[in-house]
């Protein structure tokens, strides 16, 4: 008997050593590129050494669902660079704690939350933008494409990438674009029109931007920053801006209700709209929430900034769920037969 | 008659397995199919979510398409992997152990591995996409081939054990009747064998239809029913709906898994204790024909692995070819980088570890436990449960379960427990049969003679029951930890930030554009599952030869 009962003992602490304790750092939901997590936290723990970050990082649709998911139950401490839109649909869901950073006055009006306190701060802004292989659209005889339109040409079917809206955040930024820069019907239009040229959607918003720069299509519908770095490790790309004006999501940040760690996300949520951290942002993004601070960035084609068009967040947030549906309905199913 | 003390202890540890069991898997399926009749606000509602899925006719496409790679894949697999494990039981080749491990390669990598080859052989950059005359990897070829790569060692496994079980007595009769060769493959071969093949068929058919990593590489817009749960619950954040795909998903895995079930039965019924193996004999131009086939399979398995290890060391594809290892720098990617490496290690370890405990302990209780017979038919029928759940919904299942504010258990979400438990549970069936062959061949005397002398039941158990039964323990065991290296469906919703693991780490590199890192994880996968494998027959050729000597026949 004693033997059996020093073997289930063992088992057991085996298992409860198995799940951690959590105390003394902070659980991060991001969506910012994987590259910068390290540099973000190391800059962060200059100022502050004693708070240890857990990033959990994943495309914008997939960290929104995984804090919808846990809503009755957080894991997450603080929401650091997720798309805004996500943020306003959680907001509505009742998720966070409001709080008012310190220094909240210095940011762009529109990279805030209405209300006061405020329950989200925005950080930086990507920007959507074309990815195009120039090796490939030499290979293939295309001329480059100079606006959105350009890429329904019959030219380029089934040579050209975009990010599924459904879990990209950079999909769903250009739909809520395009169905602001045409108008409703005429944004569906050029869409069902798109969707002809399109050889393939993607999870992930850098994606199409990756494939271009491997050559695996020649042409992606990204953001300019997934371009610029391609572009800085030796890919032949070229990024576009569509003449007609480029669509653009912000970050943002929240800490979540519930947290058993209010004091130190407080920390973060100042930290990360101070002046350090803006410039911290500017060396990938080109736009930041604090006006003044950012300086042009390496390989961000020219333009870019007076592209971007007056972006509705209201209006992307609140359609957001029929939007999606209804792209969903119409494009989700490229296998169908074409009979 | 009074109860011994015994037979208290009996109950007391089939109740333990008893629950884990409910715990890990019957609530949380409970939790999943009502998930499926409520509204967001956890409402119930009936069969509403069902009428709006069915409505949607790019969803219910899937199903089509999910139904066509699936069949397809299955008689394409089959029929490769009936001649091969032909070639290996009924011929006399040549390299039969060399063909024999380089089948088996694809077991050690995750199965969206074989895709990401498959883009760099194929895709628009690929060495060889002049071969696909125009066509298009991304969508139902992509699939078709590489579900085929993956699911060839395990139909090969089945079917092996079907012909070798073959009676020569029957081979002996067909010569004296001088049946022809041809004759004598469709009388005897096939009709011995049949309940194999038909086995095998379904075992790949619901890997198919079940796995999502594939599907999710390579697929480009060809929907299929696994990423369908996959895109509802993470794109959509339609948790209901993702519930509903998976009850749907469920359907086919379980028809599967009853018919398969069903000729299992009668695969035993055939195999008598007068059977004698069958011994081929030398036929040069068979056997090179043979050899030549294997050879072209197993060239087949190693393009693909081997495009991977040459994918993930190049340092630009396909616009730098140089070799280096910036692709195996996973800090600087999505994925959790190089601690997900050894996250999958230590979760495999773990699993192997409880697992075989769990699942050994549970297979004696249901086959040589001399009381209690109503709770041991309830835990062999628990058992045989998670065979037909596919690992993707268990997964969504877990979360529903777990993550419930008002379950006790809440504690353990996003640790490296519930990644345990959920992967114990996903490979708990196949386990539970291996223990029960192998506890099935000791004789039940043992038990007997230790009841009559009084002993407990666990001195049995620990002096004769566990060193007899030591290779299947071993086996178990390296089951157990390859699986959890390379599987992706069963905890792709359930890791967390501290426990990012290597498989999921290749989906989600891959699903950010990173194929090369990708690659290159996946390859770090093979590496050590590899390095597990031969560490293994290591120890079973010296080690258990001291506990298993009186297996070998003194002459």
């Amino acid at each position: 008997m004693k033997k059996i009962t020093t073997l289930i003992s063992f088992v057991a602490v085996f298992f409860l050593s198995l799940v951690n304790a959590n105390a003394g750092s902070l659980t991060v939901y991001t969506a910012i590129e994987a590259e910068d997590l390290k540099r973000y936290a190391a800059t962060f723990n200059e100022d502050h050494p004693d708070i240890e970050i857990n990033w959990v990082r994943d495309s914008t649709g997939i960290v929104t669902a995984k804090l919808l998911a846990e809503k009755n139950n957080p894991q997450a401490d603080i929401i650091w660079g997720l798309a805004g839109t996500s943020l306003m649909l959680m907001k509505g869901e009742g998720m966070f704690e409001p709080y008012s950073p310190k220094g909240i006055e210095k940011l762009d009006p529109k990279f805030r939350d209405g209300d006061e306190p405020a329950s989200w701060t925005g950080i930086d802004a990507w920007v959507a933008a074309v990815c195009v292989n120039t090796v490939e659209m030499e290979k293939h005889g295309f001329s480059m494409p100079s606006s959105w339109e350009d890429l329904t040409k019959p030219e380029y079917e089934g040579h050209v990438a975009m990010p599924n809206p459904n879990s990209s955040g950079t999909g769903f930024l250009d739909v809520s674009s395009w169905l602001q820069i045409f108008g409703e019907d005429g944004g569906w239009d050029f869409m069902d029109r798109l969707h002809k040229n399109i050889s393939h959607y993607t999870h992930s918003g850098s994606k199409p931007c990756k494939q271009a720069a491997a050559g695996e299509v020649p042409i992606g519908v990204s953001f300019a920053f997934r371009g610029a770095r391609s572009k800085a490790k030796g890919a032949p790309i070229e990024i576009i801006v569509p003449s007609e004006g480029v669509g653009w999501e912000m970050e943002a940040n929240a800490i979540i209700k519930g947290t058993d760690n209010l004091e130190d996300a407080k920390t973060l949520a100042d930290w990360a709209i101070t002046q350090k951290a803006m410039e911290m942002y500017n060396e990938a993004y080109a736009v930041v929430g604090m006006p003044g601070v950012a300086k042009p960035v390496e390989h961000f084609p020219p333009g870019l900034l007076d592209a971007m068009i007056k972006n509705d967040f209201e209006f992307a947030a609140t359609n957001r769920k029929a939007i999606l549906a209804e792209w969903q309905k119409r494009y989700d199913s490229k296998s169908e037969p074409k009979s | 008659m009074k109860k011994s003390k015994d037979d208290y202890l009996t109950i007391f540890f089939i109740s333990i397995i008893g629950i884990y069991i409910f715990i890990a898997l019957a609530f949380p399926m409970y939790a999943i199919l009502s998930k499926s009749v409520e509204n967001q606000d956890g409402i119930f509602i009936g069969f509403e979510n069902y009428q709006s899925y069915f409505s949607n006719p790019a969803l219910v496409y899937s199903i089509y398409n999910s139904l066509f790679v699936s069949i397809i894949t299955m008689v394409i697999t089959i029929t490769l992997a009936f001649i091969f494990a032909y070639a290996l039981t009924k011929s006399r080749m040549a390299a039969k152990g060399m063909f024999r491990s380089i089948a088996m390669i694809p077991i050690l990598v995750p199965s969206l591995l074989s895709g990401i080859s498959l883009i760099y052989l194929f895709g628009k950059q690929g060495i060889f996409r002049e071969l696909l005359m125009g066509y298009e990897i991304y969508g139902p070829i992509g699939i078709i081939i590489a579900e085929v790569f993956y699911t060839f060692p395990h139909a090969l496994l089945i079917i092996i054990t079907a012909l070798s079980i073959g009676d020569a007595r029957l081979y002996e009769a067909a010569k004296v009747l001088r049946s022809k060769s041809v004759r004598t493959f469709f009388t005897v071969t096939l009709p011995s064998a049949k309940y194999g093949v038909i086995s095998a068929a379904f075992v790949v058919f619901t890997l198919v239809i079940t796995d999502f990593g594939i599907p999710k590489v390579i697929g480009g817009q060809f929907n299929v029913l696994a990423v369908d749960v996959y895109k509802q619950v993470i794109g959509q954040q339609n948790f209901e709906m993702g519930a509903v795909v998976s009850v749907v998903l469920i359907f086919p895995a379980l028809l599967a898994f009853v018919v398969d079930r069903i000729v299992q039965r009668k695969q035993v019924a055939i195999l008598t204790s007068r059977s004698v193996v069958h011994e081929p004999i030398k036929n040069k131009k068979f056997d090179t024909i043979m050899f030549i086939y294997c050879s072209i399979i197993s060239v087949f398995i190693l393009t693909i692995i081997g495009m991977c290890l040459y994918a993930s060391l190049v340092t630009f594809w396909p616009y730098n070819l140089t070799l280096s290892l910036t692709n195996y720098q996973f800090d600087l990617m999505d994925g959790g980088g190089w601690d997900s490496y050894y996250n999958s290690i230590r979760m495999a370890c773990y699993t192997a570890f409880f697992g075989t405990i769990i699942v050994f302990a549970g297979a004696y209780f249901v086959e040589k436990s001399r009381s209690v017979k109503t709770g041991r038919s309830i835990l062999h029928l628990l058992s045989m449960m998670p065979m037909a759940i596919p690992g993707l919904v268990l997964g969504l299942a877990y979360i529903f379960f777990f993550n419930h504010p008002d379950n006790p258990l809440n504690f353990i979400y996003g640790t490296m427990a519930i990644l345990v438990i959920c992967t114990i549970t996903h490979f708990y069936t196949v386990s539970h049969l291996t223990a029960l062959t192998s506890l099935k061949q000791i004789d039940n005397e043992f038990e007997h003679v230790s009841s009559s002398l009084k002993q407990p039941f666990y001195k049995t158990f620990f002096k004769v029951t566990v060193p007899i039964s030591l290779p299947a323990i071993f086996e178990i065991g390296i089951y157990f930890f390859v699986n959890a290296m390379t599987t992706v469906s069963a905890v792709v919703f359930l890791y967390s930030s501290k426990t990012n693991l290597a498989s999921v780490a290749v989906l989600n590199m891959d699903d950010a554009g990173d194929i090369a890192p990708a690659a290159a994880m996946g390859m770090m996968i093979f590496y050590t599952n590899a390095a597990v494998r031969i560490i293994y027959v290591l120890i079973t050729k010296k080690v258990l030869v001291k506990f298993q000597k009186w297996r070998i026949k003194t002459a």
